[in-house]
């Protein structure tokens, strides 16, 4: 017996090794802060229907009395939303959820109108959405209203036109045409389907219950899961209502299950540890940054935690962090996803495993349960636990055993746990040692962790020890993350040496002999640090030991330099240097007075010209007379004027698209004109000619 | 004796050209007093350059070729209106003056584009 143990340990210990350890926490007062802040109303009320639902919901769940006075202001629109006879089918559902909760008044006529409405739409539903709410307001109404006889006749016709939009991968489709299945739309399904089964007169056909059955088992195949057992159920298509978060499609489902568990006696023998995986997946979340995600998360923890027959207990740790010199104790305490208290139940330390190596130890130690805080403390650390980090596996045992058959603990629940302590340094001493002999020339004791300032001096024939001892609180060896020796030359170059163990003794000889060529030959004073830290030690320290006068032979030529320095960080975001911009010398400019007296020069050959016209002596003669040919012919030349003109515009200041616009409108006023003035006088120069 | 004979040569052939020339009818004699304006001020624009330098080079160019082009111009004209010239004998002057000025002005904004 104790032999097939050690087996099953052996076993568990491969998988333990590869098993990554999540600790959740049950919901707490930051849901509760968090769900006051979220859902704070503007103006007395929520706006919509559903926002007000979702708000009254959380509070009621998670036990806020409401704060805010909405009662009269959402009465009112539950009334209004009742009455009004261009409601969808979806604003009275969301009415009479919200009225599950207020149990405000409720006019009876508007009440049976609103039944006969909802049964016609049932009789005539054929899409999900259509079934789930004409079904959802019934089951509403049932519960609110007593006197009102809502029981369905046909309903293992209904039961199965629902069922046929189903698939053979356990999700649901939301209507005949559409080809996309979805988790969320399972969900939905399960919620309409338990609706159908707890308002059917007569009951049910037990087979159709068992292929219920047999499809919420299917819906647990696709399951998404993370190493560390959480579960969630995720979409893979982006659906007609939009994108579906992993929380609101797992919290759809969960509602769904939680709805057929409820409307049937029979065991639906769900798969416990995907409920626990489901429960970790919505207390993972944290606290939600939205009101959507917050209702959602509650919701489903609400769902789960009512369940029958499997419902999640989550082992809680308020810290993972044990210090062994305060004398901290390691607490866990047994919870439901809500918070509340676990049935009687004792909860086992049974393995320690080291963080990062194969090593464990069987332990099978019972905590101690105190009655005052609800936490079960493990007194004392097991004998062989030091400063690390280790992983350690919980079990859940019952003190009733029907309980095991109700509640889905998870078996072994692994945390990572941090056991710190501070470590004690002793027979700290640096000594510069005789190359040669061995013997030591200088020797000075060290204070660790403490002030420090020896002034050593060495050669290159020379060589330098540091060595401490470090051990834990319980007197055992302690070998931390980082143990370095720096050196640090007054140029900045520095160079960082590991400092190993042998057991307890930690020690570092440096050899200056070998390392000269390493230290690029500098000669001067050096710095000496020493680090030792580590995440499980308190008292970690980085400190500044002193200087060592290093006396090394010059650099031969061919040397390597050391490395250039690196900047100050800090001047990296200061002012840089000042760049002086090297700009192509402008071009030599002639002197202003000889550009004018050129200027001055070009105009001369235009005077000569009109002079030379003006000796020519040309006429207007062939102007034309008559009152219209004139007109053309003064057009003509007001647009060869106004060309010019555009063009000294588009040397100003225009651009050359809008000059070629405009130009492009003056060129064809300018054509016509022309055509006709230039026509009209070479029709009077032919017939001149002719005559 | 050579010299002044080839002096007297000269002065008759430029006394010749000079009354042949007044033979020209007026309207090429207006063409061709503009083409001498538009070189002349091509001209001086040139003389400037080789003074001050050539830069902006392109402001020169478009100033030296926006007389140039409308000196070409011009002398494609006169080739095309005079009466003289059996090549052009059916074209109406009309139809040669527009395309003279269509073409100074296309020639201008190209000018004007490239002054800068």
């Amino acid at each position: 017996m104790a032999r097939d143990f050690g087996f099953l340990i052996l076993a568990v210990l491969v998988l333990a090794a590869t098993c990554e350890s999540a600790v959740v926490s049950p919901v707490s007062e930051s849901h509760r802060s968090a769900a006051l802040e979220l859902f704070s109303p503007a103006d007395g009320s929520y706006g919509s229907l559903e926002e007000t639902y979702e708000a009254l919901k959380t509070f009621k769940v998670l036990g806020i009395e409401k704060k805010h006075d909405i009662r009269t202001s959402s009465c009112a629109s539950v009334a209004d939303a009742l009455k009004s006879t261009s409601s969808a089918l979806k604003d009275f559902v969301d009415a009479l959820r919200v009225n599950s909760i207020l149990k405000c008044e409720l006019n009876s006529e508007a009440v049976r109108g609103i039944q006969s409405k909802l049964k016609d739409s049932l009789n005539g539903a054929n899409s999900l959405i259509d079934f789930y709410y004409s079904i959802g307001g019934l089951v509403l109404l049932k519960e609110q209203i007593s006197e009102v006889d809502v029981h369905l006749g046909d309903a293992d016709r209904i039961f199965r036109s629902i069922k046929a939009l189903g698939q053979s991968d356990g999700r649901w489709r939301l209507s005949s045409n559409n080809p996309e299945s979805s988790n969320n739309a399972a969900g939905i399904a399960l919620e309409a389907l338990a609706g159908v089964i707890s308002l059917a007169t007569p009951q049910i056909d037990n087979s159709l219950i068992t292929t219920l059955k047999n499809d919420i088992l299917k819906l647990f195949d696709g399951i998404e899961r993370y190493d560390d057992g959480t579960c969630y159920f995720d979409e893979k298509l982006v659906g007609a209502r939009g994108h579906q978060s992993p929380l609101s499609s797992s919290a759809s489902v969960v509602r769904g299950i939680a709805a057929i568990a409820a409307a049937t006696t029979e065991t639906l023998n769900l798969p416990g540890e995907k409920i626990l995986g489901l429960a970790k997946f919505f207390l993972g979340v944290g606290v939600p940054g939205s009101a959507h995600d917050l209702y959602h998360q509650i919701d489903a923890l609400s769902c789960l935690e009512n369940i029958r027959e499997s419902t999640p207990l989550i082992l809680s740790l308020p810290a993972t962090v044990i210090s062994v010199t305060k004398k901290d104790q390691l607490k866990v305490r047994a919870s439901t996803v809500l918070g509340s208290p676990a049935p009687t139940l004792s909860v086992r330390l049974m393995q320690i495993f080291v963080s990062g190596s194969k090593d464990a130890s069987v332990i099978d130690q019972k905590l101690k349960f105190d009655a005052a805080s609800g936490m079960h403390v493990l007194e004392t650390l097991p004998k062989n636990i030091d400063v690390g980090s280790y992983i350690f596996s919980f079990e859940v045992i019952f003190h009733n055993p029907e309980h095991k058959k109700t509640y889905v603990s998870g078996g072994r629940t692994r945390v990572l746990v941090h056991i710190t302590g501070v470590i004690k340094t002793d027979n700290a001493e640096i000594v510069i040692l005789d190359g040669d002999r061995g013997s030591v020339e200088t020797q000075k004791k060290l204070k660790l962790p403490g002030d420090n300032a020896v002034a050593l001096s060495a050669n290159h024939l020379q060589k330098l020890r540091l060595s401490f001892d470090l051990s834990t609180p319980f007197g055992n060896v302690f070998k931390p993350h980082q143990a370095f020796l720096k050196l640090r030359h007054e140029s900045g170059v520095d160079h960082i040496f590991l400092v190993g163990n042998s057991g307890k003794k930690f020690e570092i000889i440096l050899d200056f002999l070998g390392l000269v060529e390493k230290f690029f030959y500098l000669s001067g004073r050096y710095d000496i640090q020493l680090t030792v830290g580590d995440a499980d030690m308190e008292n970690s320290f980085l400190q500044p030991l002193g200087f060592v006068e290093l006396d090394l032979p010059d650099a031969p030529e061919k040397a390597t330099r050391p490395p250039p320095q690196a900047v100050d960080p800090y001047s990296r975001y200061g002012p840089k240097a000042e760049i002086s911009h090297i700009f192509r010398a402008p071009e030599k400019r002639p002197a202003k007075e000889l550009s004018l007296a050129f200027l001055g020069l070009v105009l001369v050959p235009f005077f000569g010209f009109l002079a030379g016209l003006a000796q020519l002596g040309p006429n207007l003669k062939n102007f034309p007379k008559s009152t219209v040919p004139s007109t053309f012919a003064i057009l003509f030349h007001l647009g060869i004027a106004a060309v010019l003109a555009l063009y000294a515009l588009f040397w100003l200041k225009l651009d050359l698209f809008t000059t070629l616009k405009a130009l492009g409108l003056l060129g064809m006023f300018l054509m016509f004109v022309g055509h006709k003035t230039l026509s009209h006088l070479a029709s009077t120069s032919s017939k001149l000619k002719s005559v | 004796m050579g010299r002044s004979a080839t002096t007297k040569d000269a002065h008759a052939l430029f006394h010749s050209l000079r009354s042949a020339y007044a033979a020209t009818p007026n309207h090429l004699k207006i063409i061709d007093l503009y083409i001498l304006f538009a070189v002349a001020t091509a001209v001086i624009q040139v003389a400037y350059m080789a003074i001050v330098g050539s830069f902006p080079f392109n402001s020169f160019l478009s100033g030296v070729l926006s007389c140039v082009g409308t000196a070409v111009l011009a002398v494609s004209l006169r080739i095309q209106v005079n009466k003289d010239n059996k090549e052009f004998k059916d074209l109406p002057p009309e139809r040669a003056f527009a395309d003279f000025v269509l073409c100074n002005l296309v020639l201008h904004l190209v000018i004007i584009n490239f002054l800068g």
